[in-house]
């Protein structure tokens, strides 16, 4: 089982979830977050005043999903997730030590 | 046939006392609102951790405001006993000279104005003054301090004895001196005793961006303080019930918001001069700045006259604005600037389109004024600071206010109950 974690540009999150859909991923867990990569940031002025914006609003997506589907998910999601340009973002794979389903105890492959 | 027209007479008079006593108590309401605008405003241009705070202050403010005023403010503004145990509910029937409204809608229209010069100071000093050092401080200015500058403004009476305003050509038709300079006269008096915000001023003279947690908010306090103003500089009008005063009184209205207008529009077009992009948070502040600027004289100007004061206004306080922040003076809602610089410039367009003042009757004015507020203002500041401290620690400042004046959160999430 692994953990297929993408952190991709806010606005390709449907796009995401409908690839993800279609190959028969089951449920995933989405989180706002903020981060940069090599993309740097950039300064902006408020009353005059200068900042910098480093962190740029990213969405993460955390799908677990059994390995011998790996390969295909993660194709899915880059191929939704991509624009080509700067900050489209990362997908890291995981191992799951072990997964439980709370509502009827289950556990392993059948609990994905 | 005579019995009938004098029956009519009577009921005409009666009607037009009616008429303004309504319209009065109904601008009241709407300056009353204004508290409401002041509380959105500065929430949203604070951080979220001190937000709860900053409404605490506002709402609590104007409760003292309402209270300190009917204690003894009102008395030492327009004379009459303490408590308001002088007023009498009827200003008509039986009087010697009967008054054209009923006294308590004076009262009622009065109160809400020491309640918005109060809640200026509450803006200037967010994020990191102690809750009940600014409402001790709230106490004595709605109690004396406003009250004692009131009396020699709108009250009549001489300054200490020794020369009065109105005689010297000094006028202010609804408050950009008597409310709004005197309001930041205490607002810069409270930022000096305070000191700016940890981090706000780097030590190579740099300037630190601190931005405002809620935009939606602060647009909507602003636009709701616009509104307000309708009653503020409409119902200084005192009376809508003739031709002479429904005419002044529509056009108040129109230059209240064609000075608003005005100053949206400056303000937008000097930030974008000058940081490249349009600045939201300048364009809330233009459009109160251009109201502070037509406030001391809203009646004589032209339509277009009174548009441009209030451009004038917006463009100033941008400046005004980028100044204070130069002399390291932090004011996170730009209050100060607002209503005292562009108070002062509405004080001295006056003259420009009423014959009744002169300039340097306004200077006069504007120096008692300030002199007056600032002064004091200082010495109960500095009274306050050595019984029980102003400033938040430096922790309780970075933890956020809301923690430590309110134990409280504004935007709570994580909360479990024990």
């Amino acid at each position: 089982m692994k953990m297929v974690s993408a952190v991709i540009k806010p606005f390709k999150l449907d796009d995401v979830r409908e690839a993800l859909s279609e190959i028969g991923v089951q449920g995933i867990t989405v989180t706002e977050v903020k981060g940069f990569g090599r993309q740097k940031g950039h300064t902006e002025l408020y009353r005059g005043a200068e900042y910098v914006v480093d962190f740029l609003p990213k969405v993460r997506v955390d799908a677990a999903v059994s390995s011998d589907i790996v390969e295909q998910v993660v194709e899915a999601i880059s191929s939704a997730a991509q624009t080509g340009k700067i900050g489209d973002g990362k997908i890291f794979v995981t191992s799951i030590e072990q997964v439980v389903r709370i509502r009827t105890g289950e556990t392993g492959t059948e609990a994905l | 046939m005579e019995e009938l027209l004098n029956s009519t007479a009577a009921d005409v008079t009666q009607l037009k006392y009616a008429l303004d006593t309504f319209y009065f108590l109904v601008c009241g309401a709407l300056v009353m609102w204004m508290a409401a605008g002041f509380a959105m405003l500065e929430a949203g241009l604070v951080r979220a951790k001190n937000t709860t705070e900053i409404l605490t202050k506002n709402i609590a403010l104007y409760a003292i405001s309402c209270i300190m005023y009917l204690v003894c403010g009102y008395a030492i503004m327009y004379g009459g006993e303490y408590l308001l145990s002088g007023i009498t509910g009827d200003g008509f029937t039986g009087a010697e000279e009967p008054a054209t409204y009923a006294p308590s809608a004076d009262f009622f229209f009065q109160v809400v104005f020491v309640a918005t010069a109060m809640s200026i100071v509450s803006g200037a000093v967010a994020e990191r003054m102690k809750l009940w050092a600014f409402l001790a401080f709230a106490v004595v200015m709605t109690g004396f301090i406003y009250p004692m500058e009131g009396s020699w403004t709108w009250g009549g009476n001489a300054v200490f004895g020794m020369y009065n305003l109105g005689d010297l050509g000094f006028s202010d038709f609804a408050g950009s001196g008597i409310v709004h300079m005197a309001g930041a006269a205490a607002a810069l008096a409270g930022v000096l005793v305070l000191g700016a915000r940890k981090g706000k001023y780097t030590k190579d003279g740099g300037v630190a961006a601190i931005p405002g947690a809620n935009l939606p908010l602060a647009t909507l306090g602003t636009f709701v303080l616009w509104l307000g103003w309708f009653g503020f500089n409409g119902g200084s009008v005192l009376a809508t019930s003739d031709v002479e005063n429904s005419n002044a009184v529509a056009v108040v209205f129109m230059n209240t918001n064609a000075a608003a207008a005005g100053g949206v529009v400056a303000a937008l077009i000097t930030a974008r001069m000058l940081f490249g992009k349009a600045d939201l948070t300048m364009a809330l502040n233009g459009a109160l700045a251009g109201l502070v600027a037509i406030t001391a004289e809203p009646s004589t100007p032209t339509a277009l006259q009174a548009t441009l004061f209030g451009a004038i206004g917006g463009v100033l306080v941008v400046f005004s604005i980028l100044s204070l922040d130069k002399m390291k003076i932090d004011d996170p809602v730009g209050a100060i600037s607002v209503h005292g610089v562009v108070g002062l410039l509405g004080l001295l367009l006056v003259p420009v389109t009423n014959d009744g003042s002169s300039f340097s009757g306004q200077i006069i004015g504007a120096l008692t004024i300030f002199g007056w507020v600032f002064v004091t203002s200082m010495i109960v500041w500095l009274a306050i600071k050595a019984v029980m401290g102003v400033r938040v620690s430096e922790e309780e400042e970075y933890e956020g206010v809301d923690i430590s004046e309110c134990g409280m959160e504004a935007y709570p999430e994580f909360t479990s109950a024990k």
